[in-house]
């Protein structure tokens, strides 16, 4: 974990660009963006650790009845068939490794399960710092940050279509109090005029440098050390939204309004897939999220409220070429 | 086994088969009933693999573009279509692996065979019911394969998964007759399975041999009267949930409608009330037959019977409570979902006993590997890591980073195609010579086994890194960061094509040969009934029943 932010931050420093997308041949998660993924990686490498050490004993075990109990080793089978110690024992021991699973897995659970109470996280905080138990403080800020939290929620509302993403920001209203609302379009659907289409549609010649099934034309926006209250819902089937970095997935199910949360601290270009069968086009709508300075996504809510799209895209775009975030991928 | 000393009388000399149409198509014997679902598994499992094979094929590399050349339309038009293609393919290969191959070979193919022989019975307790099970179970097949080409919306066949999820499956997703032939399909395998399930129930429960106790009964008839009541008390739930949505989709009804007052959720909790129970509907046969050849070839007794036995009914039973762990991204209760994490992780406890008291059966055996014991340690092995893969899913946390992605397929596949099917394949060498008489090449069986265990593991050994870097399910086309594993699991299902290649040529081998067959050619450690009658077993046996003594024995 360590090293991972040191190499985040050493890509940081060679450039702005940072894209979370799939990188090829890893073996593990793709880099955590959130405490939430932070968390969900330390534990689920605490689990892997377990279930590779017992997957080695059933192989050990199995290899040393392979050589030592065969025909030839052994001519004379034994005849017993029971050995309530050891039956115990392998009754009792795995419990209790459940139980050491559960202790981790509940309150990881509960942490990116429910929706913080901003209030509440103001308020410990201030109580921590009155009490002067800043190591207490610190270890609370790793999880709920509480500068964050004094400036409340930004709201997002995720939409799954057949086949794009409606996001709405309830709270960014234009002035006659209508919300700021766009479609978020997939820039591939794998077919040989997604170049032209894009293009047409958009006016921009950036089609290259777009991560294949992974871009879209208007990317959802968010400002960095905020909290992010998502909210899910359909039009018409179930779809799932779904960014790997933040470790989130929530399903948008049509007649329900599902909620979540994230906070992201560094900016950068992050990617995610649909995640619930929706049809024909379920491979070609991805999720791009773009985590951008608070100033930033002002700038680029405004042009948005006042319709010009491709100027509040252009504002968001400092992202340098793709290229560096392959830098940044190689280095994980 | 439990019984140490079986006296029997099968010297019937009078075997009067009756005529082929009669035997084969109005057959009330166990045996052949069994035969025909064996050879019904068979032929579906060649078109489920085939579909598999699309799949891997397509998948092979980025960009879409073997499916094109099975649907109409060149370019554009071709991938478009092929889009939709992809999703029948994945759907009716889940479909027809579990409701057309795996139950159908376990529980109709080896539980008719076996059951009755093991428990000392002459045949199943409804003989003429069983033969309705047997060719619902073929109409049932016969209606999906007509599904997969009668119009469902986007094109021909359903898309949506074998989950069949509303509202896709409802007339939003897909509007055409494929969904409602499916539902048709799925309601008279349905109705297969209740019925055989009604018949293995009877025929535990009333007719075991003189002597032979529940306590005493071998654990394949464990696992297939576990199964069968899994069966009975399922299935019911999944026919109420098609109903449902056959009405929505044709009637008006709005159970699945949330603009009328439904819940899509409501589909999901019923679908996996039967289905979560479905997963162990097609492992625990195969669990019975493992405990049988792992204890046949050390030469032992099995290590603590009544543990194995209680082991699978713990499984049942709490099958049943954890339905939910698929659903933890729809919207649920976080306490809710910590209930089900804690109710998953406990299947743990039954499933670690038996793993380890197959190693303890071993432990001091007198082992000898042939054809049947490869399959059944392949199958300890593969179960066990597909086995901690679910602890890790069982987790909410860590589900919500992979749920729907390949982690799940790798995980389920390590269960089922390399438990359930290695389980299958392990009691295929283990009876073949016993059910058709002949003897099998062992080396062909060998190299079957090997080329199986190393291309099943290349094949789904990878999609658990594609899983964690965020490869979502179900998806024809892929982002260029996911394409090495896919092109190796693509190359692991060629190995397996190879190995599928030489169990046919095993088959036809044996065929061919005709080698004569043993009563029991795998010598003292073989200690059930269906052992003591000859290769094949006469038409009807065990007129005279069988005495289960109770000497000595655990």
């Amino acid at each position: 974990m360590r090293h991972l932010i040191a190499a985040m931050c050493a890509a940081i420093m060679a450039g702005p660009a940072l894209a979370f997308e799939p990188t090829d041949g890893a073996l593990g998660f793709q880099p955590a963006a959130t405490r939430i993924a932070e968390r969900i990686h330390t534990f689920h490498d605490f689990v892997l650790v377990i279930i590779v050490l017992i997957t080695l004993l059933v192989l050990g075990l199995l290899l040393w009845i392979i050589v030592r109990h065969n025909r030839k080793a052994n001519p004379v089978p034994k005849k017993f068939s029971h050995n309530t110690l050891i039956e115990v024992i392998w009754t009792v021991v795995p419990a209790l490794i459940l139980v050491a699973i559960a202790s981790q897995s509940f309150p990881n659970l509960y942490y990116q399960d429910v929706v913080p109470n901003l209030q509440q996280i103001t308020d410990k905080s201030e109580k921590l710092l009155a009490d002067g138990k800043d190591s207490q403080h610190e270890r609370f800020t790793k999880d709920y940050f509480p500068e964050a939290a004094e400036k409340g929620f930004v709201n997002v509302k995720a939409q799954g279509n057949q086949w794009n993403w409606t996001y709405t920001y309830p709270d960014l209203v234009d002035d006659s109090g209508y919300p700021l609302e766009f479609v978020s379009n997939p820039v591939h659907v794998g077919v040989s005029t997604d170049g032209a289409n894009y293009a047409d549609a958009t006016g921009r010649s950036d089609y290259a440098s777009k991560p294949r099934n992974l871009a879209v034309d208007y990317p959802m926006v968010v400002p960095q050390n905020r909290y992010i209250r998502y909210y899910t819902a359909a039009a018409d089937v179930i779809h799932s939204w779904t960014v790997p970095a933040f470790g989130v997935k929530t399903d948008a199910v049509p007649g329900r309004l599902n909620e979540g949360w994230f906070l992201v601290e560094q900016p950068g270009i992050y990617y995610g897939q649909c995640s619930e069968l929706c049809g024909v086009n379920h491979a070609y709508m991805p999720i791009e999220v773009r985590v951008v300075s608070q100033e930033q996504f002002d700038a680029w809510a405004e042009q948005m409220l006042a319709g010009d799209y491709e100027a509040a895209y252009a504002s968001v775009d400092v992202f340098a070429s793709n290229e560096q975030a392959t830098q940044f991928a190689a280095q994980q | 086994m439990p019984m140490d000393e079986v006296a029997i009388d099968h010297h019937d000399a009078h075997d009067h088969k009756p005529g082929f149409f009669t035997r084969w198509l109005f057959s009330t014997n166990h045996k052949d009933i069994g035969t025909l679902y064996l050879i019904f598994a068979l032929i579906a499992g060649i078109i489920g693999y085939t579909l598999s094979g699309l799949i891997r094929w397509e998948l092979a590399e980025p960009g879409v573009s073997v499916l094109t050349q099975f649907v109409a339309g060149e370019g554009d038009v071709a991938i478009q279509n092929a889009k939709h293609f992809y999703n029948t393919v994945i759907t009716y290969h889940g479909l027809i692996m579990i409701f057309f191959m795996v139950m159908p070979a376990l529980i109709g193919g080896f539980g008719n065979w076996f059951v009755p022989l093991m428990i000392g019975a002459p045949d199943m307790a409804f003989p003429r019911m069983n033969n309705i099970s047997l060719w619902l179970t073929v109409a049932a097949f016969v209606l999906a394969c007509i599904s997969m080409v009668v119009p469902g919306g986007p094109g021909n066949g359903f898309g949506g998964g074998w989950v069949l999820y509303p509202p896709l499956s409802s007339t939003t997703g897909h509007a055409g007759p494929a969904m409602d032939v499916l539902i048709l399909s799925l309601h008279t395998a349905g109705i297969a399975s209740i019925l055989g399930a009604i018949n293995f129930i009877v025929t535990i429960l009333n007719m075991r041999a003189p002597g032979m106790t529940l306590h005493k009964m071998p654990l394949f008839a464990w696992g297939v009267l576990i199964t069968a009541v899994l069966l009975l008390l399922s299935l019911p739930v999944l026919a109420a949930a098609l109903t449902m949505l056959l009405t929505d989709r044709n009637f008006g009804s709005q159970f699945f409608v949330p603009g009328g007052g439904g819940d899509p959720i409501m589909f999901q909790h019923l679908f996996w009330f039967f289905g979560h129970p479905e997963v162990y509907i097609m492992i625990l046969p195969a669990f019975g037959i493992i405990s049988h050849i792992v204890s046949t070839f050390s030469k032992k007794p099995i290590f603590g019977y009544l543990g194995m036995a209680y082991a699978m009914v713990s499984i049942g039973v709490i099958g049943f409570v954890v339905w939910a762990h698929h659903m933890y991204t729809v919207g649920m209760d976080v306490d809710l979902k910590a209930y089900f994490v804690a109710a998953t992780m406990v299947i743990a406890v039954p499933t670690g006993i038996k793993i380890f008291s197959w190693i303890a059966t071993m432990w001091g055996g007198s082992i000898e590997f042939k054809v049947p014991m490869l399959w059944a340690i392949g199958f300890i092995f593969l179960f066990t890591v597909g086995g901690v893969t679910g602890v890790v899913l069982a987790n909410a946390g860590i589900d919500h980073a992979l749920h729907d992605t390949y982690y799940v397929v790798a995980h389920f596949h390590y269960v089922l195609s390399l438990g359930a099917v290695f389980g299958l394949f392990a009691g295929w060498y283990y009876w073949f010579e016993k059910m058709f008489g002949i003897k099998y090449n062992g080396f062909i069986g060998g190299l079957h086994f090997w080329l199986m265990f190393i291309g099943s593991n290349v094949l789904f050994f990878p999609q658990h890194f594609l899983g964690l870097q965020g490869m979502p399910r179900r998806y024809i086309d892929y982002a260029d960061g996911f394409a090495t594993w896919h092109m190796w699991s693509s190359i692991g299902y060629a190995i397996t094509l190879v190995a599928t290649t030489v169990f046919f040529i095993g088959l036809v081998e044996a065929m061919i040969r005709r080698r004569k067959g043993a009563a029991n050619p795998w010598g003292e450690g073989a200690t059930t009934l269906e052992w003591t009658l000859p290769s094949p077993p006469p038409f009807h046996q065990f007129n005279e029943l069988p005495h289960v003594t109770n000497k000595g024995g655990h």
